[in-house]
């Protein structure tokens, strides 16, 4: 029984390939290959489709785009996240509990009933169709776990650290940047990694947020599979490219991406 | 950590709160300004009081929505909490093949969701897909665009194959911090793994299991993306889940009141599973 302990990760890791595979497998195939036969790998192996998609400026446009917005999010909700969980971590104030939940409550928000509204705050404002506009609607989601996340690595810090550094004579803004944020470097990494996560992932508002010129990738995707009729390669060469930024992230942050949830509290 | 008390700290909360309340306070108040009216175009709008509300509170169409929600939510969350647990218990602690584990695991996780749902659309077709060519060739009848039961097993697969792996890295998260000691001291007393899993790593791991048991809810219950791009709702209505309904009410018949009133009253669903789940889950902790 221990030693076939293996086995059951191992079978949950090919079940979760299985699907990715097909996908990549299918972006090297050229349209004929996939609609005339069925075959288990590419036969005719082919780079047409990442030709396209690197050439045509609408595709590869709606990578710089997702891009873009991700990383503004993702920095805007770090950067705010950071005072407001110090604070959750290192004071009592007036009404500290009940702004906790309620940042939260954000959280469970479906974005299918924010869509409409959203469209019209932003409109009315005139960022509509820009990258700040998508930026900021993620941040609905976004900050709260960021504070949820970085209020748990900051508990875990002893308070002796800022008192120490006030008797040094540092000011607090930085005793703050020099001292703090580097000890918590960590719970800062792995806040990012989840704001850039569910910020990449997202399309219902970033689609709703965007016409042409901030247009996201997978708006793209869903454009083009309904338009130009069923170019399954070019999609499944798309598709792959998403992939990859979020591959990269994994494996920088892959130490801590278990830590950051078990440090949070509920 | 004893904290003490300063309302400065409030300066430190503003930018957030300001952030925040802009995104959630004025859409909300949107939202429910438009429940209460009715409107024929033109900007011109009438009061309707609780009408809309009542009218989806009774809508046979809300009720089947609703249905399939629940029985979409209870099912991935019967089956994706005990097989993550299962997993992240049968992983290794220590060593190079961790990293591996986790890396490749999370990978789900990390793909747009439209791209997760026209991932399953292409794995699923009946001839190019392997999912589907398999199903078939072992002589399985399986066709998720026209046949409802095929319909419901794709979405369930998909969205196991999406979010277990939150939920093994949960899981695994409150294993590795439980002490060696522990299990020496089991191993004294002669415990069966079974009195171990029991008596030691569950409740170890009741803390992130609430979370991902609250996530999960929350997220299945909001779920819109994969199951549009996967099934578009279809065949016919058969998996129409509450989001997929309420933008169909909201920008494909732009029926503002009624999408608004729908809208809240989904809301408050949510609010109100996920105060019972964290009641019922934390309450063993207060005592």
């Amino acid at each position: 029984m221990a030693r076939a302990k293996w086995l059951i990760p191992t079978i949950y890791i090919i079940f979760l390939m299985l699907p990715i595979y097909w996908l990549v497998s299918m972006s090297f195939k050229t349209t004929n290959e996939i609609l005339g036969s069925f075959t288990l790998w590419p036969q005719n192996f082919t780079l047409e489709n990442y030709r396209t998609i690197f050439t045509d400026p609408t595709w590869y446009s709606g990578y710089i785009n997702s891009i873009i917005y991700v990383t503004i999010n993702t920095v805007l909700s770090v950067t705010v996240a950071l005072p407001a969980a110090y604070a959750f971590s290192r004071y009592r104030f007036l009404g500290d509990k009940h702004l906790f939940f309620w940042l939260l409550t954000n959280r469970m928000a479906p974005a299918a009933v924010f869509a409409l509204p959203f469209f019209q705050l932003y409109s009315a404002i005139g960022i509509f169709d820009t990258h700040l506009a998508v930026a900021l609607a993620h941040t609905l989601f976004n900050i709260p776990l960021a504070v949820w996340i970085l209020e748990g690595f900051m508990s875990g810090v002893p308070k002796q650290l800022d008192e120490t550094a006030y008797v040094d004579g540092y000011s607090f803004p930085a005793f703050f940047v020099k001292i703090f944020v580097p000890t918590i470097a960590a719970g800062v990494g792995v806040a990012a990694f989840f704001c850039f996560m569910f910020s990449w992932v997202e399309l219902l508002l970033a689609k709703t947020l965007t016409a042409v010129a901030a247009k996201p990738i997978a708006a793209t995707m869903t454009k083009t599979a309904s338009s130009s009729g069923y170019e399954l390669g070019l999609l499944a060469a798309a598709g792959t490219l998403t992939i990859i930024p979020g591959a990269i992230v994994i494996w920088f942050v892959r130490n801590y991406i278990a830590k950051g949830f078990a440090l949070g509290r509920v | 950590m004893n904290k003490t008390v300063n309302q400065k700290a409030w300066f430190f909360v503003a930018p957030v709160l300001i952030l925040v309340a802009f995104n959630a306070i004025v859409p909300l108040m949107t939202v429910v300004n438009y429940s209460v009216q009715e409107t024929f175009g033109d900007n011109v709008f009438f009061w309707a009081g609780l009408r809309w509300f009542e009218e989806i509170l009774r809508s046979p169409r809300f009720h089947d929505a609703l249905g399939r929600q629940l029985f979409f939510t209870f099912t991935i969350l019967a089956i994706e909490v005990p097989l993550g647990v299962i997993i992240a218990l049968a992983m290794p602690r220590k060593g190079p093949w961790v990293s591996v584990c986790l890396v490749l695991m999370a990978m789900p996780l990390l793909i747009p969701w439209n791209v997760v749902g026209a991932m399953w659309n292409i794995f699923g077709l009946p001839e190019l897909g392997l999912l589907g060519k398999t199903l078939n060739t072992l002589g399985f009848d399986y066709n998720y665009t026209r046949q409802p039961g095929d319909a419901w097993f794709t979405l369930i697969l998909m969205d196991v194959w999406h979010w277990t792996s939150l939920v093994v890295l949960l899981a695994y998260a409150g294993l590795v911090s439980i002490p060696d000691a522990y299990y020496q001291a089991a191993r004294i007393d002669g415990a069966s793994s079974w009195a171990i899993f029991r008596y030691i790593q569950l409740p170890k791991m009741k803390r992130v299991l609430t979370i991902a048991v609250l996530l999960r809810f929350m997220d299945s219950f909001n779920i819109y993306t994969e199951p549009s791009v996967l099934t578009g709702g279809g065949p016919g209505n058969s998996t129409t889940l509450l989001s997929i309904d309420l933008v169909k009410i909201a920008l494909g018949q732009f029926d503002l009141g009624p999408a608004a009133a729908m809208s809240l009253i989904y809301f408050l669903v949510i609010l109100l599973f996920s105060w019972i789940f964290y009641t019922v889950m934390t309450r063993g902790e207060e005592q």
